[in-house]
């Protein structure tokens, strides 16, 4: 009876072994919610045309990196660049990120639909968000205070908005609101008359209001030809050059359909 | 007579014990024994465990950043370089939200449940219980949804009339009852019937005038709040509360049940009214459950994180005044669940550790007020029991 269990046994981990083995042609993707909805697209094209299965989480940039760190992922999308420290970490583990940017994303400055105000410079989103400037009023909209809404620390959109807007010194004030997705702050914003939010460009849709930043309106050409100063790359990162299923997936957007798929969801073509 | 005999003999056949049908059982029973021991044991062994491994990472954060900045600064920046580890804001809002739930959901628990056990027609109450106890099957995160997509956004429009009905339909009843109750108070000493009764009733007017006047006031002014952020500390208070809603009422209801049908009629046989019975008799004899479900209810909206880290805004400071529950908050859950993620060794082990210390200061929260409701509970039974 017990041999028979454990000869039960054996087949069993075989048989999940085999199946593994067999499955190499499975794609993981894990990382950033603003690289998201591209990744799906390209997924969903990629699996239709090769026949290879792809699975796309969001769970940040940060966990993006930490998930090809720790082997549990082939490939991590991030909406910003490696820190050195993650890629030390790499090293240490036997890992050689490689940066592969895909598209490019302005990060648009997003207010309720109602709000007058049409145009802010870095400096003053610098005082709403670090606490100094705290009404509407002072860059001449409505009498309300702010609320401040940003995202979570293992975004890469909010470390992009701290380094092209604020600076990475600065501290944003305890009172902002935290929301842990592109999709949640667009749903604070379009619901809460006097917030400010930040959002990659492929999620603004007109519930609600972007806003100039220094003049200058985020839109495919000016994010394309530099004018927009807040704009960051997308990547996907690979363990090491990448060969195979994988070669393929990263040159997906460079084709044709891959850069329809990237432009239709609002996003900027290199 | 044979027949009988032969039917005696065959029973006692029946009850004769083989040595090997011993053994067997006696085998049985210590196997069947040990396995139970050995599933208690092992419960008991995971609470341990789950101590041990939160404190083994918890305890390198104070020895890397000490006591004091974690419990005295409201500098959340774990991200920054140099990182900050501030959390006492984030300690308050736990206990900002917790208490705030608790006090939406203790008293309309334990009336529930009252109107269950005893007001309501036992076929009614066989519907509505069940009813109850499936706010507790709705999944958290669709409270969450629920409180950032519906109750925020309603709070930020509406928030005024909101508050003002509120404070109307939860005060006024309240208010009533207390009219009543301190003009008898009052009154009671005076021996002279008639004046008495001319006391009592300029006594109602007053206190009935001055209850409406406050009515309206503080209605009024409730009315001009304008709420700037619906993702508040009331919001998830508010959800919270729906959520430790069946806990207390199903608890305290049982507790409730368990007095018994002789202590209520006894009660009734002394000439007590209903009111009086519920009150005076059967809710000090169901007092210690009805703390326990009060305290698992507390800890159910102590120990919350979806619906938390959707709906409380996440903001890590301190209310300005610091009862202002319209204002967002942190708590500790939140934080622990939304930090996770980025803070692992990689990105500096303080913001690492920093996380399980939080998890600590929960686990020892619970566990304190375990301790003391497991006190109350049996000091209440000693009492009870006449000792």
């Amino acid at each position: 009876m017990i041999n028979k269990l454990l000869l039960l046994v054996f087949l069993l981990a075989f048989a999940v072994n085999g199946t593994a083995n067999a499955d190499v042609k499975t794609l993981v993707l894990d990382g950033s919610t603003t690289v998201g909805p591209v990744a799906k697209s390209l997924a969903t094209y990629f699996t239709k045309k090769y026949g290879i299965r792809v699975t796309v989480s969001e769970s940040g940039s940060g966990n993006g990196a930490k998930s090809l760190i720790n082997g549990s992922c082939t490939i991590a999308a991030m909406s910003r660049a490696m820190k050195d420290a993650e890629i030390a970490a790499a090293r240490i583990k036997g890992v050689n990120p490689v940066a592969h940017v895909i598209a490019l994303d302005g990060l648009a400055m997003v207010v309720h639909p109602a709000n007058p105000v049409r145009s802010l410079s870095k400096a003053q989103i610098s005082s709403i968000y670090h606490g100094t400037i705290t009404n509407w009023k002072e860059v001449g909209g409505a009498n309300a205070r702010i609320v401040v809404i940003q995202r979570e620390s293992n975004s890469g959109t909010q470390d992009s908005f701290k380094e092209l807007v604020t600076g990475k010194s600065m501290q944003i004030t305890g009172g902002a609101e935290t929301q842990s997705s592109n999709g949640a702050v667009k749903t604070r914003v379009s619901t809460t008359p006097s917030s400010i939010g930040f959002l990659g460009l492929g999620f603004v849709d007109r519930s609600v209001k972007v806003i100039a930043v220094n003049g200058v309106l985020p839109s495919v050409k000016t994010v394309k030809n530099g004018f927009y100063s807040v704009s960051r790359p997308l990547y996907l990162y690979t363990n090491g050059q990448p060969s195979g299923p994988v070669k393929q997936f990263i040159d997906l957007p460079n084709t044709v359909e891959g850069k329809a798929i990237i432009s239709e969801l609002g996003f900027v073509n290199r | 007579m044979a027949d009988e005999s032969v039917g005696e003999r065959n029973r006692s056949n029946a009850f004769v014990v083989t040595a090997r049908k011993r053994t067997l059982q006696k085998v049985a029973k210590t196997a069947g024994e040990g396995m139970l021991f050995s599933v208690a044991f092992f419960v008991a062994v995971i609470v341990l465990f789950i101590f041990y491994f939160v404190a083994r990472d918890a305890i390198p954060f104070f020895q890397i950043r000490g006591f004091s900045e974690f419990f005295t600064s409201t500098n959340w920046y774990p991200a920054d370089e140099p990182g900050e580890f501030g959390a006492l804001a984030i300690i308050y809002g736990s206990l900002m939200v917790t208490l705030g739930s608790a006090m939406i959901a203790v008293p309309m628990g334990v009336a529930a449940a009252i109107c269950l056990s005893d007001i309501l027609p036992f076929s009614i109450r066989q519907y509505a219980k069940p009813v109850i106890e499936m706010l507790a099957a709705i999944p958290s995160v669709a409270f969450g949804f629920f409180a950032l997509v519906v109750l925020a956004p309603l709070m930020q429009d509406h928030g005024g009339p909101m508050l003002m009905w509120g404070w109307w339909i939860l005060v006024s009843p309240f208010l009533l009852l207390s009219v009543i109750v301190i003009a008898d108070l009052l009154t009671a000493n005076i021996k002279d019937e008639k004046r008495r009764q001319q006391r009592h009733w300029m006594l109602l007017i007053a206190l009935g005038l001055f209850s409406i006047f406050l009515l309206f006031k503080v209605g009024s002014v409730l009315n001009g709040i304008q709420i700037l952020t619906g993702t508040n500390a009331l919001n998830v208070s508010i959800i919270l509360s729906f959520m430790a809603l069946p806990t207390i009422v199903s608890v305290s209801e049982d507790a409730l049940q368990a007095v018994g049908r002789d202590i209520r009629e006894g009660s009734y046989a002394l000439g007590a009214t209903r009111a009086e019975t519920i009150i005076k008799t059967i809710l000090p004899a169901a007092s210690s459950g009805i703390l326990a479900a009060v305290i698992l209810g507390i800890m159910r909206a102590l120990g919350e994180t979806m619906v938390v880290w959707m709906a409380s805004g996440n903001s890590s400071h301190i209310p300005e005044p610091w009862f202002n529950y319209l204002e967002a908050i942190r708590t500790l859950t939140a934080t622990i669940a939304g930090d996770m993620g980025e803070a692992d060794q990689v990105t500096g082990s303080a913001r690492f550790h920093v996380l399980f210390a939080m998890g600590l200061l929960l686990l020892i929260i619970s566990f304190i007020s375990n301790l003391v409701s497991e006190r109350i509970v049996v000091r209440q039974r000693k009492i009870l029991s006449g000792q």
